[in-house]
């Protein structure tokens, strides 16, 4: 579904990325770890389109998408949620709901969505950063839920939030897996990770050194350990 | 009673001939609001495109033949493609660099626009008349006379603002709009073709002032420097309301309108500067303007 070759990218003079490699099949959970400042979240960025410069090879479904704006990348499928969340003070909770247009049929209505957020419905009429923090994440994600996006870009949603919101948030990471989306998780929160991935990379200076499949984990686990520190 | 009402008239009454120069101050204000929410631009380009618009219906009339009805649709019309073309070719290179540039680019275009206007048809002034549909007896409100066109343009600038009002907060487009000012970058991953946003809201901004321009043709001059003239009490004006709220910029257009008008009445060497006392009043006390958040 996604295969990324060689990317590159910077932040202005800064060099962050130096020729990532890593792909991503049609219904798989990959998560990309690694350390602070390892390129995980410019990975992300890179891929929806949104660094100054970027160069290298992102092929979405066969189609090259290096030199396209981020609204045509969009359109193509993909969807980005922010590690900031990205919800929009001056629109209401309904309003950032129904944001982003719709690029594909979804198999997830609005009924769908109060069902799996609740609380969300309760308050579509306030301002959307009045919200928790948690629900500031159901909402990043249950708004992409309804655009028929294949791929979702998720950018740390377990940051800052109590443990119990933790689990909702990996209860709604499964609800994606089973209508069918795609998800690229980039994740400091280990434990969380490895109870929602199927396969981990692991980043360090802006390179992949290394690929583990969910099940060789446990055996893999002093490696995994020494790249991150932990 | 009756005394006291006396004492109030010409209050009333200049008030409400200050509601007329208050619905200019509403539509350049709305505009410059729009363009500086979405674009980060301050433009200084605003009262040459008001003068503009002006120009443009006194052309209209005089080279083709079409009245005011007419250049009150296509005026705007040509002036705001004008507006899209200036943002393409120029103002779309300047997003990622600090507001100054925006602000030297349109002071620049400001003074290109009212130096051709002014080698082309000098500095008297062109004559463009009051329209028939408007030559019948002033508007009678009880304690003043209101010749029929003023009290027009004040109508119809309050319909303007409203609907852009309900365009920006209540419609699809508007949310796009209202998103793209806090986070364009995110809005544009989620599919929306921000660039040409952008490109539209600094077209309907000029467009909006060519709008205005052609309502003031018949009761003010029509002259190169009749933008000049505005614009500095419209920066004011955008100042009390509050930097890009559309609210802000709306009622204190208005309201600076009728307080000018008060003030006309009280101490009329004054009315020309109240605006700017207020200004400095409304920055001590309240940077961010009556409206602004934060």
């Amino acid at each position: 579904m996604l295969e990324v070759r060689g990317l590159e990218a910077w932040y202005g003079e800064s060099h962050v990325l130096h020729g990532v490699d890593l792909d991503v099949a049609d219904g798989e959970i990959v998560t990309l770890l690694g350390r602070n400042g390892a390129g995980k979240s410019t990975t992300i960025k890179a891929i929806i389109g949104v660094v100054e410069r970027r160069k290298g090879s992102i092929r979405y479904n066969g189609t090259e998408t290096i030199g396209l704006a981020p609204d045509r990348i969009a359109r193509l499928g993909i969807a980005w949620c922010p590690e900031e969340r990205g919800i929009f003070a001056g629109l209401t909770v309904k309003e950032n709901l129904l944001l982003p247009p719709e690029i594909a049929p979804s198999r997830v209505d609005l009924d769908r969505i109060y069902t799996l957020f609740p609380n969300l419905k309760e308050r579509l009429s306030s301002p959307g950063t009045k919200l928790s923090g948690g629900e500031q994440q159901m909402l990043a994600i249950a708004r992409i839920m309804r655009t028929g996006a294949k791929l979702m870009l998720l950018d740390e949603p377990t940051e800052g939030l109590a443990p119990v919101i933790i689990q909702q948030i990996g209860r709604t990471v499964q609800a994606l897996k089973e209508i069918g989306l795609t998800v690229l998780l980039v994740e400091q929160n280990f434990r969380f990770a490895q109870t929602v991935a199927d396969r981990h990379y692991v980043m360090e200076h802006g390179r992949i050194v290394d690929m583990i499949p969910r099940a060789e984990l446990e055996a893999s686990m002093d490696r995994l350990h020494s790249y991150l520190g932990v | 009673m009756t005394e006291l009402w006396y004492d109030l008239e010409p209050f009333l009454q200049q008030g409400t001939l200050g509601l007329v120069n208050g619905a200019f101050y509403a539509l350049l204000s709305l505009g410059l609001a729009v363009i500086f929410g979405m674009l980060n631009v301050i433009n200084f380009a605003h009262g040459a495109q008001f003068m503009l618009g002006a120009v443009v219906a006194w052309m209209l009339l005089s080279y083709a033949g079409i009245g005011y009805w007419g250049a009150l649709i296509l005026s705007p019309l040509l002036v705001g493609l004008l507006g899209v073309a200036i943002e393409r070719t120029m103002i779309s290179r300047l997003y990622k660099l600090d507001h100054l540039y925006g602000l030297l680019l349109t002071f620049g275009l400001a003074l290109i626009i009212e130096g051709v206007v002014r080698n082309q048809y000098g500095v008297s002034g062109l004559p463009y008349g009051v329209p028939d549909a408007f030559r019948m007896p002033p508007v009678d409100l009880g304690y003043m006379l209101m010749p029929a066109y003023r009290f027009w343009i004040v109508v119809v600038s309050i319909m303007v603002c409203l609907g852009t009002w309900y365009a920006i907060e209540k419609t699809k487009i508007g949310s796009y709009l209202r998103a793209a000012v806090e986070r364009p970058q995110l809005v544009q991953a989620f599919g929306v073709n921000v660039p040409l946003m952008m490109t539209a809201t600094y077209g309907a901004g000029v467009a909006l002032a060519a709008f205005a321009g052609v309502l003031a043709a018949p009761i003010y001059s029509v002259h190169p420097a009749m933008g000049a003239n505005f614009i500095i009490i419209v920066f004011a004006v955008v100042v009390i309301g509050g930097m890009g709220s559309i609210m802000g910029s709306v009622v204190a257009g208005y309201m600076l309108g009728v307080v000018e008008g008060f003030v006309r009445v009280w101490w009329p060497e004054a009315s020309a500067t109240v605006v700017f006392v207020i200004m400095a009043i409304v920055l001590l006390l309240r940077p961010a303007g009556l409206f602004g958040r934060k």
